[in-house]
């Protein structure tokens, strides 16, 4: 039996507040309290990089964090990078590049692009690819994510040059 | 593949934490940043009944320059944080230069230096790096603290000097030698996996290109990091040339003596070790020394 604390939470800019079990790890909150299944559990132990979200804007495994610790953080998962129905240029760019077959390993591919991209808005192939080798696919073979994440880049930074209203 | 169930508890204070650790004794485990321990519990190869998150305790993250010119680093301190630090990087550009081979930068972002050094795994860089650098330990516990020398600390697989109470806080690094040559590489199927085997080598060098003062050091080749002595000794005094560079490849092979186990042979790190050691030690030597006084 495990002991229970309220957490106090914000997800996708909305604030949730959820009694947990002290041993439940961020990425079965996620999933289980909040049913955002988005977020994939490959390895839970670290090595896989599918459970991959942002916590205070920075790229953690969320199977390597206790939903208690993650109290009072902002977290963003991959259901709030689509603005509706409108994709994220980096769900757009996976899309076009076939960057993913069984879509496992996507959620957490697109996270730590959105956090490379945030620290290095212009990443070489080389760059790109060192940066998603913490994150595992067993179906594409790697190419068509970096494509993805370079081309996405690209139309990040040319979005970033239009005037603004 | 869930943790077994255990008391959390998240202390404000170093106080706080150390009266609990006072408490539950070898009951209690540390939680800093979770990417080693986090793994095993969720494995449950690690069970324990108390857990003391010390991620709510402030002033545990500083990395400060110390009065002698070298570094004080919080237990705290994110892989990541000292990995940006522009005052690391002038103060141990060695360290700041290791950080990258240090898993991913997801990890990198929760892992700590100070308990990357307390789980003491045998293929982990910065034991390795804390020992070729004299690096010392700051112990807290309830009734007071004490200074431990990294080359006292680490005594065998995930086993260091740490008492059941003690809380590590500060990992102080002592001055770097301006224009000390300086390596470190390891070898791992793929990067970012833990390495197979690895070396960490500074180097003098007087005026006439003669070694004058060299450590190597190397990890994932035992249970702990380990400084390989005899090799050292076969390179003082000497200038750097091919010949001395193969009695010294063979060297660190004859002097180590690792495990075989399901990722490499005994055979292949002692071989892959002595190249490797040649290897870090000519690009330490070629790199342009350019650290500040």
């Amino acid at each position: 039996m495990s002991a229970k604390q309220v957490i106090k939470i914000t997800v996708n800019g909305r604030a949730f507040e959820r009694l947990v079990e002290v041993r439940m790890t961020l990425a079965d909150f996620i999933r289980q309290e909040l049913d955002l299944t988005g977020t994939h559990l490959g390895c839970e132990h670290g090595v896989c990089g599918a459970c991959t979200i942002l916590v205070n804007g920075e790229a953690v495994r969320s199977c390597l964090m206790l939903a208690v610790q993650a109290g009072g953080a902002r977290l963003e998962t991959v259901e709030g990078l689509a603005n509706g129905n409108e994709l994220h240029p980096l769900q757009r760019a996976f899309n076009d590049h076939h960057a993913l077959q069984c879509g496992f390993c996507t959620p957490g591919f697109l996270m730590t692009a959105v956090a490379v991209l945030k620290e290095n808005p212009a990443p070489t192939r080389e760059q790109a690819r060192e940066a998603i080798s913490g994150n595992i696919c067993r179906c594409t073979g790697y190419q068509p994510i970096i494509d993805a994440v370079v081309q996405a880049a690209l139309e990040l930074r040319g979005s970033q040059r239009e005037p603004s209203k | 593949m869930k943790p077994a169930a255990f008391e959390y508890f998240a202390p404000a204070t170093v106080d706080e934490a150390l009266a609990l650790l006072h408490e539950h004794g070898d009951e209690a485990k540390i939680l800093a940043g979770g990417q080693s321990l986090m793994p095993l519990m969720n494995l449950r190869l690690a069970r324990p009944k108390v857990i003391v998150d010390i991620n709510r305790i402030s002033g545990l993250d500083g990395i400060a320059a110390s009065a002698d010119g070298g570094l004080a680093i919080g237990a705290l301190a994110r892989q990541r944080a000292v990995e940006k630090s522009v005052l690391a990087r002038e103060r141990h550009p060695l360290l700041v230069a290791a950080m990258p081979l240090i898993g991913h930068f997801q990890i990198r972002n929760r892992g700590t230096i100070g308990g990357s050094i307390v789980h003491a795994d045998p293929a982990a860089e910065l034991p390795a790096l804390s020992l070729l650098l004299d690096g010392e330990f700051l112990l807290a516990r309830k009734d007071g603290a004490r200074i431990i020398a990294a080359a006292d600390f680490f005594l065998g697989y995930l086993t260091t000097a740490i008492e059941p109470g003690e809380l590590l806080t500060e990992i102080r690094l002592p001055k770097w030698r301006a224009g000390t040559a300086w390596g470190i590489d390891e070898i791992a199927r793929r990067k970012g996996d833990f390495a197979l085997v690895g070396v960490a080598v500074r180097a003098e060098l007087n005026g006439g290109g003669i070694l004058e003062d060299v450590a190597i050091v190397m990890f994932g080749v035992g249970g702990k990091p380990q400084r390989i002595e005899s090799a050292e000794a076969v390179l003082k005094g000497r200038p750097i040339e091919p010949a001395v560079l193969r009695v010294l490849s063979q060297a660190i092979a004859d002097e180590l003596e690792p495990d075989s186990d399901i990722h490499a042979s005994s055979a292949y790190r002692k071989e892959v070790g002595g190249v490797l050691a040649r290897r870090v030690l000519e690009s330490a030597l070629a790199r342009p020394a350019r650290t500040p006084r």
